[in-house]
């Protein structure tokens, strides 16, 4: 099980949390002016990395706020959370 | 390569089983092939063998980091079923369960495949509207399926609590007879070894680190055993689909998340089908062996490990002791988990590439292992004639952005 720190409650447990996928993938300002495949590209596609992955996730059953979280996709090791907006630190260092 | 029959049983008994052959050749990598495929599970080694047989492709490598059918191909709860809900989806799984029917044969290779049926359980209203629309759907298209009731499912599994008291009542379920589950590791076996007669070369511990390009053509990829030349390189590498594509500068809608499975200690025969519920998200089988074997669903988040979280496996339990509370006392034997790569529309990419000579098969999401030969062999058609054969036209890697998605959310009742 995963321990999350919530940057304002604290380390918890995973099953107090939802996951919100990828961080750092805004709205187009202008969708109209996209192209289809940059429309999918926003829409569908992922990075999906093998190692350091920031994501949102969500205190779902505490603070229910959101969160950015830098996580290892392979050893599942939390490297580090943040509030939202990112700040640019990179908390793989 | 020696035939698998009663006679050679008999013969190699006789000779204390000191004869017999590897099934299959341990070949060091040629510099050049007419076709590579990158992954050596179920689906990689299908491709391979239909590329051989249906193509009359004979130079061909199957490139495998580690051993033959190590990933999701020895991961998975085997179940084998084609009852989902939308007419590409359903033709396409229905082509891998006909495949199924005569594989032994065809591979002379026992791959256990029983079809033992699997219920689809119903716990409410919707459930059962949903059911019976699914129901309708597959037999308009020529797939077996049928609606039972509460008093046939209670006959036919009596092991199962379905007292009108319980907190998930039972109200029906659909069937599909000719459903059932196979032996996963033989799958793998049986094709490379019915692949490696033909010519094949299934070259193991042999990752593929580059995929190199000349003016907008695949030209060979570079492994940890050195450069290997091919205008054609088949990807079908599951959870690891995101990397590969990186290597091409290509990016995926897909993301990869742990699916975790579970089987008891071994029990005395009880439980003779498959029984799923996506109401409560279990789905459980008996091995041979006896062990239940129980998949759960996915883990929220991406994951590469090949393992999840507890609560996962506990919820999953819970799910099973909900349908079965007589199993509330099996011991779990062992767990595991693999990494499979999700569409957002829970269908696979069988596709050609934005790259010339380079191709695609992903996606499949936690439902793969039921499609390995119909994924195999539209996948070869595909590599072979450079073009999609029309059962997998419609999982082109363009439907994200035309948007002619198949949804087969839920709709597919339940995980795989």
């Amino acid at each position: 099980m995963l321990l999350i720190e919530c940057p304002w409650c604290g380390e918890r447990a995973e099953t107090e949390f939802s996951y919100g996928g990828e961080a750092g993938i805004s709205r187009p300002e202008d969708p109209q002016a996209l192209s289809d495949e940059a429309w999918a590209d926003y829409l569908f596609n992922r990075s999906n990395p093998r190692g350091a992955h920031r994501e949102l996730w969500n205190h779902s059953q505490g603070c229910r706020r959101w969160f950015g979280v830098q996580r290892d996709t392979v050893s599942y090791a939390i490297e580090g959370s943040y509030p939202l907006p990112f700040d640019g630190k990179n908390y793989a260092g | 390569m020696t035939r698998y029959s009663a006679f050679s049983l008999l013969r190699n008994a006789l000779s204390h089983n000191r004869d017999w052959q590897p099934a299959w050749r341990d070949p060091d990598p040629k510099p050049e092939y007419d076709a590579v495929i990158v992954g050596g599970g179920g689906h990689g080694l299908a491709t391979a063998y239909y590329l051989a047989k249906e193509h009359g492709m004979k130079n061909i490598a199957v490139l495998e980091k580690s051993w033959i059918g190590g990933g999701n191909t020895g991961r998975n709860t085997t179940i084998v079923r084609s009852n989902y809900l939308w007419t590409e989806a359903s033709l396409l799984y229905e082509h891998a369960l006909k495949l199924w029917e005569g594989l032994s044969q065809e591979l002379n290779y026992n791959v256990m495949f029983s079809q033992r049926g699997v219920y689809n359980l119903g716990h409410s209203l919707q459930d059962m509207r949903d059911i019976e629309r699914r129901v309708n759907a597959n037999r308009l298209n020529g797939i077996d399926a049928e609606i039972v009731g509460r008093e046939q499912i209670k006959r036919a599994i009596p092991a199962l609590n379905t007292a009108t008291s319980a907190r998930y009542p039972i109200l029906g379920a659909s069937l599909q007879p000719r459903a059932g589950v196979a032996r996963h590791d033989a799958v793998a076996w049986g094709y490379a070894r019915a692949a490696d007669a033909l010519g094949v070369d299934i070259i193991q511990q042999c990752e593929v680190t580059g995929i190199r390009r000349e003016a907008g053509r695949v030209s060979g990829v570079d492994t940890t055993r050195g450069f290997i030349k091919s205008p054609k390189v088949g990807v079908v590498v599951a959870g690891n689909a995101s990397v590969l594509a990186t290597m091409a500068e290509l990016r995926l809608p897909v993301e990869s998340h742990p699916l975790q499975a579970f089987v008891s200690e071994p029990l005395k025969p009880l439980l003779d089908t498959v029984v799923m519920s996506n109401a409560v998200h279990g789905y459980i089988s008996q091995s041979d062996k006896g062990e239940l074997v129980v998949g759960a669903g996915i883990d929220a988040y991406l994951g590469y490990g090949q393992r999840g979280s507890f609560p996962t496996i506990e919820h999953a339990a819970q799910a099973i002791i909900e349908l079965f509370p007589v199993f509330s006392r099996v011991r779990l034997m062992r767990t595991w988990g693999g990494t499979v790569d999700i569409c957002p529309d829970a269908c696979p990419i069988i596709s050609k590439t934005p790259v010339n000579g380079l191709y695609f098969n992903c996606g499949w999401g936690t439902g793969g292992f039921k499609a390995t030969p119909g994924s195999g062999w539209v996948f070869a058609h595909t590599m072979a004639q450079n073009r999609p054969h029309d059962l997998n036209a419609p999982f082109d890697l363009q439907r994200f952005t035309t948007g002619a998605l198949i949804d087969e959310h839920g709709a597919a009742a339940v995980a795989h």
